[in-house]
């Protein structure tokens, strides 16, 4: 039964592999070019690599963000609930400050490549970790305080919906899923590149909340004997 | 340019030959975002800032991060011993 299972399998990956090697052709090595072409026109994104994350790939990403919550969703599984309370003591005066000092600088610098993702280099998944990075330092400093995490899931899930949802809106207007909405604006202004601004917005929301409520459950683990 | 491409390989190099020397394991995490630091400024030498700020991101930040709360999980950082417990 079993090999006959691992035969079915091994069929079925030559046939996805065939339909893939079918699908590419000879001009896949082209791809490059013809983005760098026609995305300025096209897209409107002075930063041609967000223009490929979420309309050309958008279907991608989107695959890449369910990666990512199935895997956040199994760290929530194996670690469990939060222990009530924690033994660890709050950390030294230096971390305590520098704690303090930072978290409002690496909120700002995470909702900054968060915002300007389809201008300058960076984006929702470069912002959302430093957001939850942002998040974390604090738990860092005093281990007592905990974060929210029906905060965190209300979030993500909310964030998750309307990724969703801006790529069902274009089903709508007979555009094919995930098309950019709006219009393009002026290149390199902030709201230009259509809807693509708020797609990256609730990406790094995703993220930043999934990442930040992975690390707080982590590091409420204590120390095994 | 090249003589900074080489320097970081070469640093990059020595800092992963140091992660499987070390014995103690927060050294070799540290000796680990080393090598995800560098592979980061090489990704912006290579005029790939995206990538670039990923690497930075999530491998020398994010990764680490990950690891040494694993490694405090699993009681095998300095000061974590079990015999020192009490």
């Amino acid at each position: 039964m079993r090999r006959a299972a691992s035969l079915l399998f091994l069929l079925g990956l030559a046939l996805l592999l065939a339909a893939i090697y079918r699908h590419l052709g000879p001009n896949a090595a082209n791809v490059g070019q013809l983005i760098d072409a026609r995305a300025p026109t096209e897209v409107g994104a002075a930063n041609i690599v967000t223009s490929v994350v979420l309309a050309y790939r958008g279907l991608d990403t989107l695959v890449e963000l369910s990666i990512l919550f199935t895997a956040a969703t199994a760290v929530g599984l194996v670690l469990g609930r939060e222990p009530a309370a924690t033994s660890d003591r709050d950390a030294g005066f230096i971390l305590r400050a520098g704690a303090d000092l930072f978290f409002p600088l690496l909120l700002v610098v995470g909702i900054y490549i968060v915002l300007h993702g389809h201008l300058t280099p960076g984006g929702g998944f470069q912002g959302g970790v430093i957001l939850a990075c942002a998040f974390f330092v604090p738990l860092l400093a005093r281990p007592g305080r905990r974060l929210d995490q029906r905060w965190a899931s209300l979030i993500e899930g909310l964030a998750g919906a309307s990724f969703i949802v801006i790529g069902l809106l274009a089903l709508v207007g007979g555009e094919a899923f995930l098309t950019p909405l709006l219009g393009k604006g002026g290149m390199g202004s902030l709201f230009s590149a259509g809807s693509l601004p708020l797609l990256y917005t609730a990406v790094g929301l995703k993220v930043g909340a999934e990442l930040a409520g992975v690390l707080a459950r982590l590091a409420a683990q204590q120390p095994v004997a | 340019m090249s003589w900074v491409a080489s320097i970081i390989v070469i640093v990059m190099l020595a800092a992963a030959v140091a992660v499987l020397l070390l014995k103690d394991f927060l050294s070799a995490l540290a000796a680990l975002a080393v090598v995800s630091l560098a592979l980061s400024v090489l990704f912006v030498i290579l005029r790939a800032p995206d990538v670039a700020m990923t690497e930075a991101a999530v491998g020398a930040g994010l990764g680490s991060l990950l690891f040494a709360l694993a490694i405090r999980r699993m009681g095998l950082a300095r000061g974590h011993k079990p015999e020192d417990r009490p």
